[in-house]
């Protein structure tokens, strides 16, 4: 109820599908584009930011465990941490 | 020696009490109702069955919250042990984000939710689940989802086909499945996932009884043993 600490840290963390692997919302996107009219997008993939607001334990081994055990799929996503 | 089953309800499971039914009906025996919350299962079980449903709303990835839940670490020691397993559609996509299965069960490729019979070809007849039915045989079996687009690298589809692990194949475009995959089997053969219900299709009231032979064989296959 107090909020969130001012001790902590935003993470954000990226997922994005690997190459290779195919991404039919990311197609559909790009239809719904040339849809509106605009030209020369010439490719969309679809992801994912989850944003994490982390306090001064949290390592970046942690995050990394956090990311690949669970907010990405490593079978067919890939991610990306950054510290804000 | 009866059978005994459980089957896990997660929140969001909605073909539970089909898939209940179904053991019930076809295997006889004991059925445990399990809640995912419970950190055990019940003793001595031959049989675990993963429902389909939306457990938790499909968030983060479809099954990828269930696959993290309590009772996931006591079926995968069950699994370990050499229990049968069997996931059906969400329970398919919660044992692939478990690890149990190899691969994963991504959005359509048309997009769309997917809810109609569609047409099957056994590709394994000698597996627990798959006895009853002879290699090559057409089935129809209903399917319903949104994510059952099976995806994995060539090496891995390479491996599944070479060691006999497809299960089964769709005989008809479905969801855009990698090699036409429907439910694939682990390295062991007591873990089977697959999108279509077999629950579904044990009684003519249900408009077919394509479904019932995998439930039959297993019982043959596990109490006879």
């Amino acid at each position: 109820m107090s909020g969130i600490p001012s001790s902590t840290s935003k993470v954000r963390v990226y997922v994005s599908l690997k190459n290779g692997v195919l991404d039919p919302q990311g197609r559909a996107i790009q239809h719904a584009i040339e849809g509106l009219g605009f030209s020369g997008v010439e490719d969309v993939r679809a992801g994912r930011l989850i944003e994490l607001e982390v306090d001064a334990s949290v390592t970046d081994a942690a995050l990394d465990e956090i990311a690949n055990k669970l907010l990405a799929n490593m079978v067919i996503e890939n991610y990306r941490i950054e510290r804000v | 020696m009866a059978l005994r089953s459980a089957v896990i309800t997660f929140p969001g499971s909605n073909c539970d009490r089909d898939m209940a039914v179904a053991i019930e009906e076809v295997c006889g025996g004991e059925v445990f109702r399990v809640w995912h919350g419970d950190a055990g299962l019940p003793d001595d079980l031959d049989f675990i069955a993963l429902p389909g449903g939306f457990s938790y709303g499909d968030y983060l990835r479809s099954g990828a919250m269930a696959a993290r839940s309590p009772v996931m670490r006591a079926v995968a020691e069950a699994a370990a042990r050499g229990v049968a397993v069997l996931g059906v559609c969400n329970g398919f996509q919660v044992l692939t984000e478990a690890g149990l299965l190899p691969g994963a069960l991504m959005r359509n490729a048309g997009l769309r939710f997917v809810c109609r019979e569609v047409a099957l070809s056994v590709a394994n007849d000698s597996s627990i689940f798959t006895s009853r039915y002879a290699k090559g045989q057409r089935i129809t079996i209903p399917v319903a989802h949104h994510d059952g687009n099976f995806f994995a690298d060539d090496a891995t589809l390479d491996r599944l086909e070479g060691e006999g692990r497809v299960a089964f194949r769709y005989a008809e475009s479905v969801n855009g499945s990698a090699r036409n995959i429907a439910g694939v089997l682990n390295e062991k053969g007591n873990v089977l996932g697959m999108m279509p219900h077999p629950e579904r299709h044990i009684e003519q009231a249900q408009g077919g009884i394509d479904g019932r032979a995998l439930f039959a064989g297993l019982v043959s296959r596990l109490v006879n043993a």
